[in-house]
């Protein structure tokens, strides 16, 4: 018998072999381990039209990704649907999967966050930089109080 | 050697207009136009930052791990690099052929993938272009746009690419870093339980597969006028064929055609491709240029991928797409069409192709059942080709009497097509923008001349914020003097 639909989703981006780009998915690897109750686990090299699929029947979806140019270690926002494809690339971006499922689905995306942790060198074969592992800790201490207490998302937010 | 428009005389009295991304970790396009005081386009470049380092990353490591670590190479197509990687580690371990459950296993998995990219680009990169026209309202120019005013076709487009994903993740065992295939063969089969769900599914697949095929007729249709000009350049055709000629996206010999559609090479074995092709290097990209050496560098260049494809087989072994190959290459009237937005249509020729050998694979009980591996003597050096969804891709290894890679060279299906690319950005430029005021349609043109060809310039990384498009217009002595930021 399968329980309950778990009711966050969290999709976690990025790609192991390339220094810092490996944030998302060691911070999703971790998540994994500890199995919480209700929560989804997910990991890909990019974002893409499918994952809107897979939001389906969540209460809320956690994007989490490497970002450049933050301020501190990490930054939490809220993100709306929004259309948008880039010009050279398959990927798609956070608010442009909210979008597909809007179309594709026709109903409103769940609320959507964006977890973005601090990374600065994404070269092939490089290890997380010192600073990028630092500021991993830090979004892990705030997933772990995220997950644990979901109706307070809004009070975490950190977005600059 | 310079090709028309690529090189200009007196560069340093020309403006200069750049659509480039910011950042070169994921945006590795950038194309350069230099304009002259009447506004002619007098020099036109597509520069591509190729993923340098990786054959480094690969070298020095056992040669099993191969096959799964090439896939962190690419997060768009990390299925063909599995399985080009597995089949080069395949000659290495004297397991060529592979067993019948294996080879078909692995095809289930590649045409899988076949499927899945296809219909994302058609979908969800190309088709706004073409169902809204080049310079269209930019806010409706992606799927979003397409589901407003198709809801059908957008909804189509996502599922498809969802079922290629099932049909990967029930072969390699997972979406990302599968393991299935590996030197020597598979190692799992299809369960019983993946093979009820993908068979539930596969008609309908078959099904929206052949009415993609249609949408693209009725566009070409629509506006021959655009269609069949639209970066149109002749050149040569490259690509696997079986050996009764049969297209095969998963194992074959290469195959040359001329411009116009005669044989130059045929039966050449995947294992002796670098007596035939050589890479040219140009000192304003980090992407070589690949050409036939019988031509040179001047006339052997080629086309890959599936305008390539589709005519370079002498027929495609399965009913529906066969039909719908033979009205394509009645529509050229005898000439091999070279048109750039005819790859869109031979795209969906291959993707009702893929959806069929999958449904022809769901009868076949070896994926359930059988050997996985096998062995025989020892090699230290393979070559694995396949057919990508964008083109040919090559995957070279030698190994050293430790197990460990010593000797890796990669060519790509990006780098195969770089000089029709650049062709397709001149022919452009000179049709369509030469002589008029710069605008974002305009230079939509570029780009869409581009996404036909549907290059692969993200190598699995794509940190957030890394994607903007900057346009920027500079007078002779380097000043900005218009800058555009599109994210």
């Amino acid at each position: 018998m399968e329980g309950p639909a778990p009711r966050v989703l969290v999709l976690a981006v990025g790609n192991e072999s390339r220094g810092d780009d490996a944030l998302g998915p060691l911070l999703a690897r971790r998540l994994e381990e500890l199995d919480l109750p209700g929560v989804r686990v997910l990991a890909d090299f990019q974002l893409q039209v499918e994952h809107a699929l897979e939001m389906d029947g969540a209460a809320r979806v956690l994007f989490v990704d490497a970002a450049r140019g933050l301020a501190g270690p990490f930054s939490l926002a809220p993100v709306a649907p929004a259309a948008g494809r880039t010009a050279f690339s398959h990927a798609l971006a956070p608010a442009a999967v909210l979008a597909v499922f809007e179309q594709v689905l026709g109903r409103p995306a769940p609320p959507a966050w964006v977890l973005g942790v601090a990374g600065e060198s994404f070269e092939l074969g490089e290890g997380l930089s010192p600073q990028s592992a630092a500021a991993a800790e830090q979004a892990w201490a705030l997933l772990q109080r995220l997950l644990a207490r979901a109706a307070d998302w809004d009070s975490e937010l950190t977005a600059r | 050697m310079s090709f028309e428009l690529e090189t200009a005389e007196n560069r340093e009295n020309l403006r200069r207009v750049a659509i480039e991304p910011v950042s070169r970790v994921e945006g590795h396009g950038k194309v350069t136009l230099l304009i002259d005081e009447h506004d002619q386009v007098r020099e036109a470049r597509l520069h591509i930052v190729e993923f340098r380092g990786f054959e480094v990353f690969i070298q020095g490591r056992p040669y099993w791990e191969v096959p799964v670590m090439v896939q962190r190479l690419c997060g768009i197509c990390p299925v063909s690099h599995h399985l080009a990687a597995a089949k080069a580690l395949d000659i290495a371990v004297g397991a060529a052929p592979v067993t019948a459950s294996a080879e078909k296993l692995r095809r289930l998995m590649h045409y899988g993938q076949i499927l899945q990219s296809h219909a994302l680009h058609f979908f969800h990169l190309s088709s706004p272009d073409l169902l809204f026209g080049f310079e269209s309202d930019v806010a409706r120019r992606n799927i979003v746009g397409v589901a407003a005013a198709h809801p059908e076709v957008a909804r189509q487009g996502v599922l498809l690419r969802k079922f290629g994903q099932e049909v990967i993740r029930a072969t390699a065992g997972k979406k990302v870093h599968g393991t299935g295939a590996v030197p020597g063969g598979m190692n799992r089969h299809l369960s019983a339980e993946d093979h009820a769900l993908l068979s539930r599914d596969i008609h309908q697949i078959v099904d929206w597969s052949r009415a993609a095929v249609e949408l693209v007729k009725r566009l070409h249709r629509a506006d021959p006028a655009l269609y069949d000009v639209f970066g149109t350049f002749d050149s040569g055709f490259m690509s696997l064929v079986r050996s009764d000629g049969a297209m095969d996206l998963y194992h074959g010999d290469l195959r040359f055609r001329d411009a116009q559609g005669r044989i130059l090479r045929d039966h050449v074995p995947d294992q002796d491709y670098h007596e035939v092709i050589s890479e040219e290097v140009k000192p304003w990209s980090y992407m070589k240029f690949p050409f036939l050496n019988d031509l040179g560098p001047e006339a052997g260049w080629y086309k890959v991928g599936p305008l390539a494809r589709v005519q370079n087989c002498d027929f495609i072994p399965t009913p529906l797409a066969e039909a719908e190959r033979r009205e394509f290459v009645d529509y050229g009237q005898g000439r091999p069409i070279h048109a750039s937005l005819a790859y869109h249509w031979a795209r969906m020729i291959e993707m009702l192709h893929a959806a069929e050998v999958i449904r022809g694979l769901l009868d076949d009980p070896d994926l359930m059942s059988g050997a996985l591996l096998t062995e025989g003597a020892h090699r230290r050096e393979g070559v694995g080709i396949i057919e990508a969804p964008r083109g040919t891709l090559i995957h070279h290894y030698r190994i050293g009497e430790d197990d460990l890679v010593t000797m890796c060279n990669l060519i790509v299906s990006t780098t195969h097509n770089n000089q029709a690319m650049n062709s397709a950005v001149r022919e452009v430029a000179k049709r369509y923008l030469s002589g008029r005021t710069l605008t974002e349609g305009l230079l939509n043109h570029i780009e869409v001349a581009i996404r036909a060809y549907d290059p692969c310039l993200s190598c699995a990384t794509h940190a957030l914020g890394q994607m903007p498009l900057v346009v920027e217009l500079a007078g002779p002595d380097g000043t900005v003097h218009d800058r555009v930021v599109r994210d």
